[in-house]
C-alpha cells in the first residue's frame, strides 16, 4: 500500500522544519488538504476509498494539533532531533523555578478560596507574559542556536505553566 | 428561501443520475425529513400537508403501531403504550433518567438501556425511534418517488457514544443507510451559513425538547470548522413544561393523579408555554378522572420565576464552550437560534445579554425557522454526501463533544482523545501485563470530564485475551482508539512484541449487541410481512452497484495516470464480474464480486488519496504567490 505515513508533518504540510511557523499557511495547508480527502468527500465511494480517507484524515488531524499547539510543535521538533523532552527519567528542574512555582500556586489558591476574581485575572496575566518569554527562548534556542538539550529544559518549564494556566482555567470555572 | 444554487440533474454535464438522499431531524419532541430539490433544501409534507411529525408511538395489542400526531392526541387514552420524548431514553439505563416517576411507562429494570414493557412487548427506545424513522422514510419516498440511498441523521452534538450508537442502530433498523451522523448545531450552522454567505465567529444554541447545545463555529470560505462544543443532554423544553406541571400539582393541591391525568396535565403544561410565547398570560383549564376542575391563570412573570433557574443552566454549557474556543463572548459575531423552546421571550432576551456582555450587541439570529434549520441543513449534507455534485464545495470539520478514556488502577479516568478533538481522530495507549504469565486484560472505556470512573459514562468493556504468557511488564498491548466521522468509537488492540491481535469480546454498557439489532431487523421485516431475503439481496446489489459506479468515475478521473495497464486490466476484470453476478439473484455471489473489487481497488484508492494530497500542496503554493 502505498500511503505515504513516512513523511513528517512539517513536510506534510510543505512547511519548513523549524519551531517558527506561518500560522496562516498550516491553516490554509491544512483546510486545502481535508477538503481533498476528508471522509465527507468519500461518503459515496467504495469502501477501500472510505477506510483509506478515514486514515488519511486522522493522520493530517493529528499532524495539525501538534504543529498548531507551540508545546506539541516543540516537543515533535525536538522528537526530530532525537530528543525527548518529556522522558519521565528527566524531571529534575532548578530550585528557584519550583520555588516560583509555589508561590503561584499559594495565590491560585488565595484567589479560589477568596473567590476574588480580579486576583486571579492578575495572577492569569503574570503567568502568560511568564510563558510568553519561555516561548521566545524556545523559538531562539530551537531555530537560531540549534542547542536541543537546553531547549527541552525549557520546555519542561512551559509545561508546568500550562498545566498551572490550565488549573486557572478549571478555577474561573469553580468561582462562577 | 434559496440556500445553495444546484444546477438542475440531466442539465448537468454529470452523467449520473440525481441520487435521493434525505435530511431526517429525529428529535425528542417533533421529526422532520428534508430533501434538496431542484437545488433547494425543502422539508417534506406528509398527505394532510403536515411537516412536523410528532414523535410519539402508539404500540397496538395486534403489534401494529400509529406514529405521530394521532398518537399524539390520543396520548391520555392509552398513556402506558404510547411513548414520548423516547430519544431521552436512548443508549441510557433506569438510573439514569431523574424523573422516571412522573412518567407513565412501564420501564424494565434491567442492566443496559432502558426497556419499555408495551401492550406489544417490551421494546427498546431503539426500536421506537425506528418506528418513527419508518414513517418519514416512507414519506420521503412517497413524496420523491423513488427508493433512498441513503439519510444523514442528526444527532444532539453533546450525544455520547451510546447515544450515538443507539441512533445509527434506530436507522438501520427502520432499513435506512446511514450516510452521516451529523451534529444538530452544525447541520444548523450549514443551512445558516449557506444561506447567508456568513464569515467569522458564530454560536449555535440549541434548545430542543429533551437537549441542549452550544456550539461555537469559525466559518471561512466555505469551510465549517467547530471550535467547541457543549450542552446538557438532560436538558430541554420538556423541563419548562415539567415546570409548568409541577407548578398547576401545587397550586391545585393536587396528590394522587392517574396516569390519564398526568398525561393529560403535562399535554396542558405544553400548551400553556407555547401560548405564553406571544402572550402575556394563558388559562389552564381540566377535567380530571374524578371529575375535579382545574382552572388556573399563569402570566408571562410566573412563568419566567419558575424557569429562570433552567435558562441559566443553559449558560454554563455556554460559557465552557467559549472558554474550550479560546473565545469572549464579545468575538461571536452572531448566536443561530435553534429548536422550538428559543421561542420563548425570557431565552432569546438572556442569550442576546450573554453575547452582547462587554459592550457588543449581538442579537440572536431568528429568521431561519428554529423548528426546521436542522432538518434543512442535514438535507443539504445528504445531498452532498449522496455524490450529488453541488456548486459549491464546502467542509465540515466537527469534534468529539465529551473526552474518551480508560479506567485505570484505583477507578482512575486516564484521557485518551479530549474533548474537542477534531473528528476523525485517533490515539494509541501501550498497557502492559500486571502478572507473571497473564494472558488475559479487560479493559474500561469511559467518557466524560471527571477524574473518577464512576462519575464517568461507561461505554464498553473489552476483554483482551490470547496474550502471550510472560513476566510481569514484559507484554506491550498498544490499545488505539479510532473516532470517525460520525463521531463513533472503535477500539483494536494487539501485543506489539508478537505482533499477536489480541481477541476482544466488547459488552456495551448501555447498547444493544449486533445480534440483538439483526434481530430487531427480522421481527421488524417479519411483522411488515416482507422478504428479508429479497430486502438482504436488494440491499446488496444498491452496495454493488455504488461501487461499480465510484470505481469506474475514479478510472475515468486518473485511472490512466496512475495504473499500468496491466492493473488496469485487473481492476477491470473485477468490475465485469460484478457487473455479470448483478445479473443474477445470487445473493453470496454479489456480494462476493463486491468484496473482490473492493480488495482489488485498495492499492488504486491509496494512489489517488496521495495525488489528492499533492494536488492539494500544489493548489496551495499557487495561492501562496497571490499574496
Amino acid at each position: 500500500m502505498s500511503l505515504d505515513f513516512s513523511k513528517n508533518h512539517f513536510e506534510l504540510f510543505a512547511l519548513p522544519m523549524a519551531f517558527a511557523i506561518d500560522a496562516e499557511r498550516l491553516d490554509h495547508a491544512y483546510r486545502g488538504i481535508q477538503a481533498e480527502i476528508h471522509p465527507d468527500k468519500f461518503a459515496h465511494a467504495g469502501a477501500a476509498e472510505q477506510r483509506l480517507s478515514m486514515q488519511w484524515s486522522t493522520r493530517v488531524n493529528e499532524a495539525y494539533q501538534t504543529l498548531r499547539k507551540p508545546f506539541e510543535r516543540a516537543r515533535y521538533l525536538l522528537q526530530l532531533h532525537g530528543v525527548d523532552a518529556m522522558d519521565a527519567n528527566n524531571t529534575a528542574m532548578p530550585a528557584d523555578f519550583l520555588m516560583q512555582q509555589m508561590e503561584w500556586r499559594e495565590a491560585l489558591q488565595d484567589a479560589q478560596s477568596a473567590r476574588d476574581l480580579s486576583a486571579l485575572q492578575g495572577l492569569e496575566r503574570d503567568l502568560q507574559s511568564y510563558a510568553n518569554d519561555l516561548q521566545g527562548r524556545l523559538a531562539s534556542l530551537l531555530d537560531e542556536q540549534n542547542n536541543y538539550a537546553e531547549a527541552g529544559d525549557v520546555l519542561r518549564k512551559v509545561r508546568f505553566m500550562d498545566k498551572l494556566l490550565e488549573e486557572i482555567d478549571a478555577t474561573y470555572e469553580a468561582i462562577e | 428561501m434559496a440556500l445553495l444554487q444546484i444546477s438542475e440533474p440531466g442539465l448537468s454535464t454529470a452523467p449520473h443520475q440525481h441520487r435521493l438522499a434525505v435530511g431526517i431531524d429525529l428529535g425528542t419532541t417533533n421529526s422532520l425529513v428534508a430533501t434538496v430539490r431542484n437545488g433547494v433544501s425543502v422539508v417534506l409534507n406528509d398527505a394532510k400537508g403536515h411537516s412536523l411529525l410528532p414523535s410519539v408511538v402508539r404500540y397496538h395489542a395486534d403489534g401494529s403501531t400509529t406514529v405521530g400526531l394521532d398518537a399524539q392526541t390520543q396520548a391520555a387514552l392509552d398513556p402506558h403504550n404510547t411513548i414520548n420524548s423516547v430519544k431521552r431514553f436512548m443508549g441510557r439505563g433506569v438510573k439514569d433518567i431523574p424523573d422516571i416517576s412522573t412518567l407513565p411507562f412501564q420501564f424494565v429494570d434491567l442492566p443496559g438501556m432502558v426497556q419499555l414493557k408495551t401492550v406489544a412487548g417490551v421494546k427498546s427506545p431503539v426500536e421506537v425511534s425506528a418506528e418513527i424513522l419508518k414513517v418519514l422514510k416512507a414519506r420521503a419516498e412517497a413524496a420523491l418517488g423513488g427508493d433512498l440511498v441513503g439519510a444523514v441523521i442528526t444527532v444532539p452534538a453533546y450525544f455520547d457514544d451510546a447515544q450515538r450508537q443507539a441512533t445509527k442502530d434506530a436507522a438501520k433498523v427502520a432499513g435506512l443507510n446511514v450516510l452521516r451522523l451529523l451534529n444538530e448545531p452544525t447541520a444548523a450552522a450549514i443551512a445558516y451559513g449557506l444561506d447567508n454567505a456568513a464569515e467569522g465567529i458564530y454560536a449555535v444554541y440549541d434548545l430542543g425538547g429533551g437537549t441542549f447545545d452550544i456550539s461555537i463555529l469559525k466559518l471561512t470560505k466555505g469551510v465549517f470548522e467547530v471550535l467547541a462544543t457543549n450542552g446538557d443532554s438532560a436538558l430541554g423544553g420538556d423541563d419548562f413544561d415539567r415546570r409548568i406541571y409541577c407548578w398547576m400539582l401545587e397550586r391545585a393541591g393536587l396528590h394522587t393523579l392517574t396516569d390519564h391525568d398526568k398525561t393529560l396535565l403535562m399535554a396542558r403544561a405544553r400548551a400553556a408555554k407555547e401560548t405564553l410565547s406571544d402572550h402575556a398570560q394563558t388559562q389552564i383549564t381540566a377535567v380530571l378522572d374524578s371529575g375535579e376542575i382545574i382552572d388556573l391563570e399563569l402570566n408571562e412573570q410566573a412563568f419566567n420565576d419558575m424557569t429562570d433557574s433552567l435558562v441559566n443552566k443553559t449558560l454554563v454549557p455556554t460559557r465552557k464552550a467559549l472558554r474550550d474556543a479560546g473565545l469572549q463572548a464579545s468575538d461571536v459575531k452572531g448566536v443561530v437560534m435553534v429548536g422550538g423552546s428559543t421561542r420563548i421571550p425570557r431565552i432569546q432576551a438572556a442569550v442576546g445579554e450573554f453575547f452582547s456582555a462587554g459592550g457588543g450587541n449581538c442579537m440572536p439570529l431568528t429568521n431561519l425557522d428554529p423548528d426546521k434549520v436542522v432538518a434543512l441543513g442535514a438535507a443539504i449534507q445528504a445531498n452532498v454526501l449522496a455524490g450529488n455534485k453541488a456548486g459549491d464545495e464546502w467542509l465540515l470539520l466537527d469534534v468529539v463533544p465529551l473526552s474518551l478514556g480508560l479506567e485505570t488502577m484505583g477507578g482512575l479516568t486516564e484521557k485518551i482523545i479530549p474533548r474537542n478533538a477534531t473528528i476523525p481522530t485517533a490515539r494509541a495507549q501501550e498497557f502492559t501485563t500486571f502478572k507473571d504469565g497473564q494472558t488475559a486484560m479487560s479493559i474500561h472505556v469511559v467518557q466524560g470530564e471527571r477524574e473518577l470512573v464512576a462519575d464517568c459514562r461507561s461505554l464498553a468493556r473489552f476483554e483482551l485475551r490470547g496474550i502471550p504468557p510472560m513476566v510481569a511488564g514484559a507484554a506491550r498491548i498498544r490499545v488505539t482508539f479510532q473516532v470517525d466521522a460520525d463521531g463513533l468509537l472503535s477500539v483494536t488492540a494487539r501485543e506489539l512484541g508478537t505482533g499477536i491481535e489480541a481477541h476482544i469480546a466488547v459488552k456495551p454498557s448501555y447498547g444493544l449487541s449486533d445480534d440483538q439489532v439483526a434481530g430487531m431487523l427480522r421481527d421488524s421485516y417479519a411483522h411488515a410481512q416482507d422478504d428479508m431475503d429479497a430486502r438482504n439481496l436488494a440491499e446488496a446489489r444498491v452496495d454493488a452497484r455504488r461501487l461499480v459506479e465510484a470505481t469506474e468515475a475514479a478510472l475515468a478521473e486518473n485511472g490512466a495516470v496512475l495504473l499500468n495497464a496491466d492493473e488496469l486490466g485487473a481492476i477491470e476484470k473485477c468490475i465485469t464480474d460484478l457487473k455479470l453476478a448483478l445479473q443474477g439473484a445470487d445473493l453470496a455471489a454479489v456480494k462476493r464480486a463486491t468484496e473482490v473489487l473492493n480488495k482489488g481497488t485498495v492499492e488504486f484508492a491509496a494512489r489517488r488519496m496521495d495525488q489528492s494530497v499533492k494536488k492539494a500542496l500544489t493548489g496551495h503554493k499557487l495561492d501562496e504567490l497571490e499574496f
